[in-house]
This record gives structure tokens, C-alpha cells and sequence, in this order.
């Protein structure tokens, strides 16, 4: 009820000025609530960060990472973000160069024979207390690799080394490793079989040295803070607070400083949350966002930001269930399924992030084949959009199955809008083509793995990245005996090309029977190939050099530099 | 009053244990383990980790691992990161999302309070309108929302001024703390404002108050005195939980602001079927929110002498 006089009241006056006494004491209390919450938060925060995005008088970087390295342990890290650390504080025998080329690293120099290889290593190699790196340290990072108790994930990556696989397996002590110090700077390895790819595997970050008095030191700690690890690479890791603050100093006593040019890189933010470190850009605060959406490009586009692209090295596919029983199971369905795919209708217009390629094979376009590119050398038999023969062979299984018509199939997707996106248009796709009714299945990351591994999915929305540059990093993944075969193709003509490749190292015979793998994968609908993924990012125009490969650690600033014009 | 706050611990002990048990086994039953990842192709090393970290014991063995564990205030090792202790995470990540809640808190009941005594004062006027039409905007528009508006308004303010008055996220000073707090306690202190306007009113025209001003007492000793102090007591009661709820609650807020808070741990240890991270935060967040309700309901019978606790 509304009182025109109520202003005159006095209890409505005097309560006014009580509030507005109220108001003040409260204001009051608030400010010493909050000095003694800053006092608080300067006890766990990131404290103060770099000059802005780019400082080019100090020569420092202020970047973002989206989430905490869960360890710099290098025996068994697997996640992007502990390699792009590792990438710029630790280096191996070898390492890539800004081009992609394999350079020397620790090693100035190495034999690789059919037997096992021999890495001589230079003398100026320290780690940052300032004691030589030696063969030691790679031998003992190696044992600890595949040292049952580590339960390194990654250990299979040093496989080829003699009896690693064994030692892995509980069956020989890890001093039976076929890696040997001849004197400090004499590293001899010794091969299970003869490989064609080790010295990209000695890039990789699994095959990083570890000094072991220091190691030992740190009981059970080795990686875990900035001062439980030495360094060996370009930047030395001076602060790490968890969750809060990376912050990576040139190190002083790294052999090739002088082509190092950044003093400093400062990661003080840490978030998944694209639109914030958009916002962190725009505001000048750091120098790159990557792993842009389509629409976060565009506003990118509309306010001039300097874009790039890179292929991640991924590729994606849409990975049947081959087990007895299931609709897929049939050649015709599969083969239905495939020609009605259409990749480019699925990457121009439904996702539209221009970073995605089509693709038709499970070997991207960036890999190297004997001479050129695998992909000229060897191109993958052509799959047409054709739903009318789609159709024809949706027919076909129909008749072999002996059914009246199609019981639904399961789509296992992940939860990304980016996933739900493809999901669904996948099961409008299949509707519209082949009038099958497809429901959708989401699941967060580990729950769809466990899913695909039980086998409770007709089709499975799955991508593959690699773990060292070379066909076989992808051309296993559907040997019959890869516990990553969660569709349970099998193929013995396929895994019979896959174990020649394995055990040649004649580059020709090997890329033969690659090719003679990725045949059978398109042929027998084993699997269907969408795209390769790639990145969309920003970068600060006076920021160059910054390495955005496929392999090892990316984005990689150690050999950045600041241009002052654009 | 001893007696009645050693009952009320004990039942908050049984509680937490309850909160455990249930997400222990809610946990498990979920398809997948800590352990899945598709860079596992060889079961020597499943086995391994398996070994390293007790899951091929029996389900009810590791129950009681956990149980003793819980008992010795010991939560175990993350899976995610593999070196350090769930105490560490809780003990370094906790203090974070506490300083944020406690501010968020104090702006949200400093507001609800006032605007709420406002509305109550210019009942069906102007500013009583304007007040309950943001108190709807408030409770209704999600977080992230309002966290990416608020972040968005810094950019343009910092551009428009030329210099970065406030920073746009991160975590170490009160500059960072003033946007995110109040964009996490804006709900808080939408609800509370609705509460405090409504018992404001109820109380307006109880009978105490009528007889108050018969007997001519000051009409700034009855606001302050009869009707403010009356008023309050159904907003410290929603205090207690909200101080948790901000408290927990605030994930969205700290992965928008890329604040090194507890929740952002919480959120990706489901996510990542972290079992230790999930089981140490969860009983962690479960015996704060009791420990805060019980505590309210003490401050109850300090506020309101007609309370007795027993």
C-alpha cells in the first residue's frame, strides 16, 4: 500500500538515518576485512606478474596454461601440459628444431645401427646446479622408466630398448636394461629388434635424463615443486605454485644460451576458460590464447587479432564396434555408414573452425614418408559421399542380418560442446541418409573409455594424437592385440603389414606396408575418418619464432623473440 | 549448552561418515577407474599402478584403507598428481576459496541486509521496485554468466581508461579478489535481501512493535533494537549453508578468474575420477558445511535470548 506521507513519518526518517549509520559501520568493517583477506591471499597467490603480455625492455613473456602440470616428474608424465613445461626446462639426446628437424641436443652427435645406437655427448651439457649431464643420467632415468614400481604409463615407449618390455613385466631387473654408459660422455643402447624411428623416440620427453643422487634426494618428491626438480634445458622453472603461477627463467648454464632469447616466460594465470584468457588478451595481459571455438575466431577476426593455424597432429574418426552381434559388425552396415558420411558438410558447416581438415585416413597429412609426404607418396583409396549406394548397401545388410528393420544404434560422445555438436548432427546424418535412429550416448572422458572398452557402443566418436613422429605411432592402434582397439577389429592381413613395418628399417619396405595399412582401414570400413584437428590462435605480432607443432610440447617459446614492430 | 553442542558433534561425526560412505560408493559404481587412459596399452603397467595404488585389493578392503585414513586425518596421494598428498591440496587450495567466500559472504549479507531493510522501508515504492526487480536478476541469472559480464566490464573499463585498474584474473591481491567476490556472493545476497524484506515486514506489524511505539519509545531504538534484530535471525540461519555453498560452490568463478581455489580441484577430481581428490574434498567440504550449520545454530541462542539449546 502505497502512503504519500510515509516521508514525514518519523519512524520511517530515523530508521533511514540508522541505515545510513548502519551502511557506515559496515563499510568500515568491510575494509578491514579487507586488508586482512589481502594479507591472506598474498600468503597463496600468483603475487605480482610480468609487465603485461609482452615486455620487450626485460625481454619477458606473460603467457596462460590451461591447466596445473600434475607433475614435471619426466619418467611419467603423459599430459600436454607437463611436456610443454618440460619442453622448455629439460632437454634429451636430441630435440626439434624451429623447422621440425631432428637436432642434437645433449648428444652432439650418434651411430643408430640395426643392433642399437651409440649418443656421444657434449661436454658443456650442465644441469642447473652446474654438474655435467652424463650417460648416467640417462641410463637412470631409463631404469626408472620401466621399473616395475614406477608404473611409468609411458614406458612402452622404450620398448625397443633390450629387455625393457621384460623388466616392465616383473620378469628381469631393471639393471638388465640394454642402455649402457660406456664413460660419461659414451651412451651405448642396445635394440629388442631392429627400429627405424629411435632417434625421434630419443626427442621424445619419456627419454629425458634424470640424475639420480638428485632423485634419490628428493624421496618420492622428484617433480612435484620447483625445487624438487634440476634442470637441463633452455629455462630453469624458479617458481611453481600450484594451480596459481608457473615462472620460467632463462637458465644460465644451459650450452646454447646464446640462441636463447627471452629472459623470462611468466604463466601466472592457469584456466580452462577460453573466454577468460580471451578477455586476458584483449586486456593486454598475455600473449596468445589458442584452442579457439569458431565463435571465439570470429570475434578474434572482427577485432584484427593476428591468427595462426597448426595441425595438433590428431586425427579423428568415428570407430565402429566390430564384436559378434552388433549391427556394425556387418561389412554392408559399415560400409552404409561410410558413404553416407560427409566430412566436408560436417567440418564447413557445422563445426566451421577452419583449423579442421577433412580426411579420409588414419595417417595425417603432416607425416613423412620415404621422400616427401606419406600422403603424395601413398594416397588413401577415395571414399565419395554416395548415400543412394549408401542405401544399396544399408539394403544389403538388412537382408544378411535377416531383419525388418534397424534396432537403434549407440553413439558413445564426449561431453564438449564441440562433441555434442558433431553427435548430433551425426545422428540427424544417419536419420536423413539411411533412416536410422540413433541415440546418443555423453559421457565425460574416462567414463566413455571405460564404455569403449566394454564394448558398450556401436559407434564410438574417437580421436588419436601421436606420441612420436612416425606411422607406427598410429598404424598399431588397430593391430588386433592393441588394448586401444576398443572396436576389436581384427585383421590378420592387417597385422601382418603392421609387424613388417615394426620389424624393417628399409624406409620403402615400411611405408609399403603403411600403405598397404591404411587400404584395408578404408576398405573394410574399420574405421571412418573424419578430420584432422587443428588450432586456431592469437598471438601477440611481437612475439615470434614460438614453435606450434604436432610433437613435444606446444606451444614451445624457448627460442622466441620480440620484434618491436610488427 | 555443552551437552547439547557434544550431541550435535556427534551426530555431525556420523553424518560425515554417512557423506563418505555414500560417495565412496557412489564413486564406484561409476564405469571407468582413476587409472583409464588411453595410453595404457599393456596391462603389465595397469597392473603396476594397480599394485601402486591398492586398487587390485578387494573394494571393501580399500574401504577401510580409507576409512582408517579418514580417521588419522590422512586422505592419501591424488592419481592426477601424482606427488602430492590430498592434506597439501586441501591445505594450499582451501585458504584460496575460503578468503574469496568469506569476502563474497560479507558482501552478500553486508547487502542483503540493507537493501533488504531498504525495501522494507519503501515498501511498495520506487526504490522497493527497482531493489526486488535486480533481486530477480540476481537469483536468476546462473554465475557464469554474470562472472563473464563482470570480466568483460574490467576489459572495457581498463581499455576505456587506458591502464589496467583492475586485473581481468588471476590471484595475490585484493585488486584480484573485489570482481570475483561479488560476482560470487550476488545470489547469495539476492536471496538474502528477499528473506530479510520479508521478515522485515512480518515483524513491521507484529505486536510488539505496535506497542513499542505506543509506549513512545524512539523510533530509531524500535528499528534498530526490535524490528532489525528480529529480523536478522532467519538470515544467519541460511548463513551457515551459504557460507558453504559459497565456499564450495564458487568452480565457476575460479576457472573464470583462474583462481588457485579448492573447487576448481573438486570439480576436475570427479571429472578425472580422481578417487583420494574426490574422497579428501568431499568429506572435507561434508564436515565444513555440518561443522557451519552447528555453529549457526549456536550463534542462535547468542542472538536470540528466547532460544534455549538443549
Amino acid at each position: 500500500m502505497s502512503k504519500p506521507h510515509a516521508n514525514r513519518d518519523p519512524l520511517s526518517r530515523a530508521a533511514l538515518r540508522q541505515v545510513a549509520v548502519l551502511a557506515l559501520a559496515a563499510v568500515g568493517g568491510f575494509t578491514a576485512l579487507l586488508g586482512a583477506l589481502a594479507w591472506a591471499a598474498s600468503l597463496t597467490g600468483a603475487g605480482t606478474a610480468a609487465n603485461g603480455a609482452i615486455d620487450l625492455e626485460n625481454r619477458a613473456i606473460t603467457v596462460s596454461i590451461r591447466y596445473e602440470p600434475p607433475q614435471l616428474d619426466s619418467t611419467r608424465a603423459t599430459d600436454a601440459q607437463s611436456i610443454m613445461i618440460l619442453a622448455h626446462t629439460m632437454e634429451g639426446l636430441l630435440r626439434y628444431d624451429p623447422q621440425g628437424r631432428l637436432v642434437a641436443g645433449v648428444a652432439e652427435r650418434w651411430d643408430i645401427g640395426d643392433d642399437g645406437a651409440t649418443f656421444y655427448l657434449r661436454d658443456d651439457a650442465l644441469w642447473s646446479d652446474g654438474v655435467p649431464v652424463t650417460a648416467h643420467d640417462f641410463v637412470f632415468a631409463w631404469r626408472t622408466v620401466v621399473d616395475p614400481a614406477t608404473a611409468g604409463p609411458y614406458a612402452y615407449n622404450l620398448y625397443p630398448i633390450k629387455n625393457a618390455e621384460a623388466i616392465n613385466s616383473g620378469d628381469l631387473p631393471p639393471e638388465a636394461l640394454g642402455a649402457r654408459a660406456l664413460d660419461d660422455r659414451t651412451l651405448e643402447v642396445e635394440f629388442e629388434r631392429p627400429i627405424a624411428y629411435f632417434d625421434k623416440l630419443a626427442a621424445f620427453h619419456t627419454y629425458l635424463p634424470v640424475r639420480q643422487d638428485f632423485y634419490e634426494s628428493r624421496r618420492g618428491r622428484y617433480g612435484a615443486d620447483a625445487a624438487d626438480l634440476l634442470y637441463n634445458g633452455p629455462f630453469v622453472m624458479t617458481r611453481w605454485v600450484h594451480g596459481a603461477h608457473i615462472r620460467l627463467e632463462k637458465n644460465s648454464r644451459y650450452w646454447n644460451r646464446d640462441e636463447v632469447q627471452l629472459n623470462l616466460i611468466d604463466i601466472p594465470y592457469v584456466t580452462a576458460d577460453n573466454t577468460a584468457r580471451m578477455n586476458l588478451f584483449r586486456d593486454g595481459e598475455i600473449a596468445d590464447v589458442d584452442h579457439l571455438t569458431s565463435q571465439e575466431l570470429d570475434q578474434a577476426l572482427a577485432e584484427r587479432f593476428q591468427i595462426g593455424r597448426y595441425a595438433d597432429g590428431s586425427v579423428w574418426f568415428l570407430m565402429p564396434n566390430h564384436r559378434p552381434g552388433r549391427l556394425t559388425a556387418n561389412y554392408h552396415f559399415r560400409k552404409a555408414l561410410q558413404l553416407a558420411t560427409d566430412n566436408a558438410e560436417l567440418l564447413y558447416k557445422v563445426l566451421r573452425v577452419p583449423s579442421y581438415t577433412p580426411a579420409d585416413s588414419l595417417f595425417p597429412a603432416w607425416l613423412r614418408g620415404v621422400d616427401g609426404l606419406f600422403k603424395q607418396e601413398y594416397p588413401p583409396p577415395a571414399v565419395a559421399h554416395d548415400p543412394r549406394a549408401a542405401r544399396e548397401h544399408l539394403e544389403r545388410a538388412r537382408q544378411e542380418l535377416g531383419l525388418d528393420a534397424f534396432p537403434p544404434l549407440v553413439l558413445l560422445a564426449d561431453d564438449s560442446p564441440l562433441g555434442s555438436k558433431k553427435a548430433e548432427y551425426l545422428q540427424a546424418l544417419f536419420r536423413r541418409e539411411l533412416g536410422l535412429d540413433v541415440r546418443i550416448d555423453k559421457q565425460i572422458f574416462k567414463q566413455r573409455l571405460a564404455k569403449a572398452e566394454n564394448g558398450e557402443f556401436d559407434i564410438v566418436i574417437y580421436g588419436w594424437g601421436p606420441d612420436y613422429d612416425d606411422q607406427m605411432t598410429f598404424a598399431d592402434l588397430f593391430a588386433s592385440w592393441n588394448t586401444n582397439n576398443h572396436g576389436k577389429f581384427a585383421n590378420a592381413e592387417l597385422d601382418r603389414h603392421v609387424r613388417i613395418a615394426q620389424e624393417s628399417t628399409d624406409q620403402r619396405e615400411r611405408m609399403a606396408a603403411f600403405a598397404e595399412v591404411q587400404r584395408i582401414l578404408i576398405e573394410e570400413v574399420a574405421i571412418i575418418v573424419n578430420y584432422e584437428r587443428g588450432v586456431m590462435y592469437v598471438q601477440d605480432p611481437r612475439l615470434k619464432n614460438v614453435m606450434r607443432r604436432p610433437m613435444g610440447g606446444d606451444p614451445n617459446y624457448s627460442f622466441a623473440y620480440l620484434a618491436d614492430a610488427p | 549448552m555443552l551437552a547439547y553442542t557434544a550431541k550435535r558433534l556427534l551426530q555431525g561425526v556420523i553424518t560425515v561418515w554417512f557423506i563418505a560412505t555414500a560417495t565412496f560408493v557412489a564413486m564406484h559404481s561409476v564405469p571407468g577407474d582413476p587409472l583409464s587412459g588411453e595410453r595404457l596399452p599393456n596391462e603389465e603397467i595397469r597392473a603396476n599402478l594397480e599394485a601402486r595404488y591398492g586398487l587390485d585389493r578387494p573394494l571393501i578392503e580399500q574401504y577401510w584403507i580409507f576409512l582408517s585414513g579418514m580417521a588419522r586425518g590422512d586422505f592419501g596421494i591424488s592419481f592426477t598428481q601424482q606427488n602430492r598428498r590430498v592434506n597439501d591440496i586441501i591445505r594450499e587450495h582451501f585458504p584460496v576459496s575460503a578468503t574469496l567466500g568469506v569476502l563474497a559472504l560479507a558482501f552478500a549479507a553486508l547487502g542483503g541486509v540493507l537493501w533488504g531493510a531498504l525495501t522494507a522501508l519503501y515498501r511498495n515504492r520506487l526504490p522497493d521496485t527497482i531493489i526486488m526487480f535486480l533481486v530477480i536478476v540476481g537469483i536468476s541469472v546462473p554465475s557464469f554468466v554474470v562472472a563473464a559480464l563482470g570480466q568483460l566490464a574490467i576489459v572495457r573499463l581498463n581499455g576505456w581508461l587506458g591502464f589496467s585498474l583492475l586485473p581481468v584474473a588471476g590471484w595475490g591481491t585484493l585488486r584480484h579478489m573485489l570482481v570475483p567476490s561479488m560476482v560470487l556472493g550476488l545470489g547469495t545476497m539476492a536471496y538474502l535481501t528477499r528473506l530479510m524484506r520479508s521478515s522485515m515486514l512480518e515483524i513491521a506489524s507484529s505486536d510488539f512493535v505496535r506497542t513499542a511505539r505506543a509506549k513512545g519509545l524512539p523510533p530509531a531504538r524500535i528499528f534498530l533494537r526490535h524490528q532489525l534484530r528480529n529480523a536478522v535471525l532467519p538470515v544467519v540461519t541460511v548463513l551457515g549453508p551459504a557460507i558453504a555453498t559459497i565456499t564450495t560452490g564458487g568452480f565457476v568463478v575460479e576457472l573464470v578468474f583462474a583462481i588457485p581455489g579448492l573447487g576448481r580441484y573438486f570439480v576436475e577430481a570427479v571429472q578425472q575420477l580422481d578417487y583420494t581428490v574426490i574422497m579428501g574434498t568431499t568429506v572435507f567440504y561434508g564436515a565444513f558445511l555440518v561443522l557451519m550449520v552447528i555453529v549457526v545454530d549456536l550463534l542462535y541462542g547468542v542472538i536470540d535470548p528466547r532460544v534455549t539449546l538443549q
